[in-house]
């Protein structure tokens, strides 16, 4: 399915700790951060997709639209949702993740404003956030362009001109030509990507040094 | 659910796309027109009809055979976002150390090349392409002149550079707290411990039959090992590839391991095999390169000197050559935290279309690389089908004994399980060793590194090597290592030095891996 990336602003992470956070000796455990949507209304959240930098469980509550005189408050959408297995090791640690709107657990139609909420109880390090972070809508289900008239109107059948004898059925060549035309495409899409094996260009392997990128 | 299904027809179709450019493609399309000759293939029900006689003459199990395959060997797609690095490695400060370690590599190289003003590539003479065409047999008459040539690196070189590997997110105190690793590798991987392995090797466990142990003189026949043989004939039979790798985590006997590790590492020798092989050959014979220079010497320096292994040093120089020469091997940097060396043809730097790899499979050998192939000599005595199994055994296992990465199978990950495993069921030894400056990693690496080639007895390096492919994962060296240390406990907690400790483990011929 189809999706559209929604421009938005994250704020600045917010650490949430017991105590001062100059005095105390450990490095915060819980951070915060807030994502608004300043330039488009209120839509449906299709996909979050982000880049996990050693946050161990992650949730996200979401503020939607509701009608008229309510004020809008905050639901809880994920709860806990786990990125790293074993908070102390790396595994999960750098990896690529994608939440879906199925997995939520509450329904987002009119998303207003999100908040993720990021957890690591371990201390062995010393930062976590989550990276490029992406917001997704719903694409439009059918592509949006305009069909020429005659394609969406199309006019009515006319009758077809009597042929001469001897001549084939046109509906039936019209079919075999489709035929070879659709097996010509398949042909075409479906090269390989093996590759031939030489390695030198033109029968030469005459190398400087190597190279250092 | 729609993530799953939509994981699996991306696994579906990258393998699909993987096996259209493959032999077998072109050999199942000719065989369905052929079948088409066939009296009970009927036009109506043509798919229906061909699938079943595929599935009759045996082709279906073959496609099997190369799906699985292709999935022991490839990761899983990975997340759209990612970029393809990520794919060959994700951690971020792994694939920056792999680079700075490949730098250090290419320059060592380009240093060798200049100050022995020979070329990094040459295309023989005429007169000298015939010569090596003629002796092609016994190259290892040749004695050239290898004392300028210097290995580009050694195990231990390796071994210090993942000492100093750090995470820079990590907090790498100074002072000793119970975030300091108390072996040499300092960075947090996740390794398995012991109920997870016993968990994971299930099929090594006391009461279960292993060759090695249960087919010994003492032991009656009729106990496991007739029966084991009799499974392994019928599994050869059915030709299936993951029956045999499930089976071969029992061991393998002798005489059926040649057909069962073709079978699981998917290796049929067809006619265009062996013609791509001559074609290696052609390669060598064509273009003098300096990496094998590094090869023969490695040779010399390795494999012949080692009891079991200097008959076959002609063969290892006709494996080594031409996989130095082997385009297809590049293929499997998409999952290798390593990249290819690259150079340009000389006068045309910085044009892209006159970009080449160097050398033509991207893999520069290091000091012990030889012993790879070694033990395979004993199983396959045709060239080409001792070449195919060695490349393939290298892109599935070998490279990640030297390279960089967070695979669990990789050479840090194992040094760490070593470790880790060490302290935790053997704590006075790891202390004792450690207070004498013998880090006990120190001693195990080389074996690691070498997948303990050159170090056991060739008949338990077998048995050791038929469980990394049962199994399709090298953590077993690492448990074997520690398994070792072990076993020799008590007379190392006597030593008071590395060099004694050393010593100590020198011989591991004597032991019975299993």
């Amino acid at each position: 399915m189809s999706r559209i990336l929604v421009p938005c602003h994250v704020k600045g992470t917010v650490a949430l700790q017991v105590g001062d956070v100059r005095t105390s000796q450990g490095r915060p455990g819980v951070l915060v951060i807030d994502v608004t949507f300043p330039s488009v209304a209120p839509f449906e959240l299709q996909e979050i997709t982000f880049k996990n930098y050693y946050t161990a469980f992650l949730s996200i509550r979401v503020r939607q639209h509701t009608s008229a005189h309510t004020p809008a408050k905050w639901v809880t959408c994920l709860r806990d949702y786990c990125l790293m297995p074993d908070p102390h090791s790396e595994e999960g640690a750098q990896e690529y993740v994608s939440l879906f709107k199925h997995q939520m657990l509450c329904d987002m139609a009119r998303v207003l404003e999100l908040r993720l909420i990021l957890r690591q109880p371990s201390p062995l390090w010393l930062s976590f956030t989550v990276e490029e972070l992406q917001i997704y809508q719903q694409g439009p289900k059918s592509p949006s362009m305009t069909f020429p008239k005659w394609l969406s109107h199309p006019v009515p059948c006319e009758q077809p001109a009597l042929l001469c004898e001897g001549l084939p059925d046109p509906s039936r060549v019209s079919s075999e030509v489709q035929q070879m035309w659709a097996l010509t495409e398949m042909i075409r899409a479906s090269h390989t990507s093996t590759r031939i094996g030489r390695f030198d260009v033109d029968g030469c392997y005459d190398l400087n040094l190597l190279s250092y990128t | 659910m729609l993530q799953e299904e939509s994981d699996l027809s991306l696994i579906i179709a990258q393998i699909v796309q993987k096996l259209k450019g493959s032999n077998l493609y072109s050999q199942l399309e000719r065989q369905a027109w052929a079948s088409l000759q066939r009296p009970e293939i009927k036009l109506e029900s043509l798919k229906e009809d061909i699938k079943e006689f595929f599935k009759i003459s045996g082709w279906e199990k073959k496609l099997q055979n190369a799906v699985y395959s292709e999935l022991s060997v490839f990761p899983l797609p990975s997340h759209p976002a990612a970029p393809p690095e990520h794919l060959k490695e994700p951690l971020v400060y792994m694939r920056k150390a792999q680079g700075s370690w490949e730098k250090r590599i290419l320059k060592s190289l380009n240093s060798m090349c200049t100050e022995l003003s020979i070329p990094l590539a040459r295309k023989r003479p005429v007169g000298e392409q015939k010569e090596l065409l003629n002796k092609w047999n016994e190259m290892g008459t040749d004695e050239p002149d290898l004392s300028l040539f210097r290995p580009v690196y050694a195990p231990k070189d390796f071994l210090e550079v993942l000492i100093n590997l750090r995470n820079p997110n990590y907090e790498n105190g100074d002072s000793l707290s119970f975030r300091t690793h108390l072996g040499l590798i300092q960075v947090p991987l996740k390794v398995k411990d012991i109920p997870e392995l016993k968990e994971c090797f299930v099929e090594l466990g006391l009461n279960i039959g292993q060759l090695g142990i249960d087919d010994s003189t003492q032991v009656p026949p009729e106990l496991f090992e007739n029966e084991h043989v009799r499974i392994g004939q019928k599994v050869l039979a059915e030709q299936d590839s993951a029956a045999a790798q499930q089976y071969i985590r029992q061991g393998s006997p002798t005489a059926l391991r040649a057909e069962l590790w073709a079978l699981i590492l998917n290796i049929s020798s067809q006619p265009e095999d062996v013609l791509y092989y001559e074609q290696l050959k052609t390669n060598v014979i064509q273009h003098d390169l300096l990496v094998d220079s590094l090869i023969y010497k490695d040779v010399k320096l390795t494999a012949s000197n080692d009891d079991y292994y200097f008959v076959f040093e002609d063969y290892l120089y006709q494996v080594l050559l031409c996989f130095s020469r082997d385009t297809s091997v590049l293929s499997h940097f998409a999952y290798n935290s390593a990249s290819p060396p690259k150079s340009y043809i000389r006068g045309k730097l910085g044009l892209e279309e006159y970009a080449v790899f160097y050398p033509p499979n991207g893999v520069i050998p290091f000091h012990g690389f030889s012993m790879y192939v070694a033990p395979l000599c004993f199983l396959y005595h045709e060239p080409s089908k001792l070449y195919q199994i060695f490349r393939e055994m290298y892109v599935r296992f070998f490279f990640r004994l030297h390279s960089i990465s967070s695979h669990p199978s990789g050479i840090v990950s194992l040094c760490l399980l070593f470790e880790t495993l060490l302290q935790t069921y053997l704590p006075q030894l790891f202390y004792h060793l450690r207070e004498i400056g013998a880090q006990p990693l120190r001693i195990s690496f080389k074996w690691m590194v070498r997948a303990f080639s050159g170090y056991l007895a060739t008949d338990q390096l077998l048995l050791l090597w038929d469980r990394i492919l049962g199994y399709n994962s090298l953590e077993i060296l690492a448990v074997l290592a520690a398994a070792v240390f072990a076993f020799r406990a008590v007379n190392l907690m006597e030593v008071t030095s590395l060099a004694a400790a050393e010593a100590v483990l020198a011989d591991l011929s004597t032991l019975k891996k299993t």
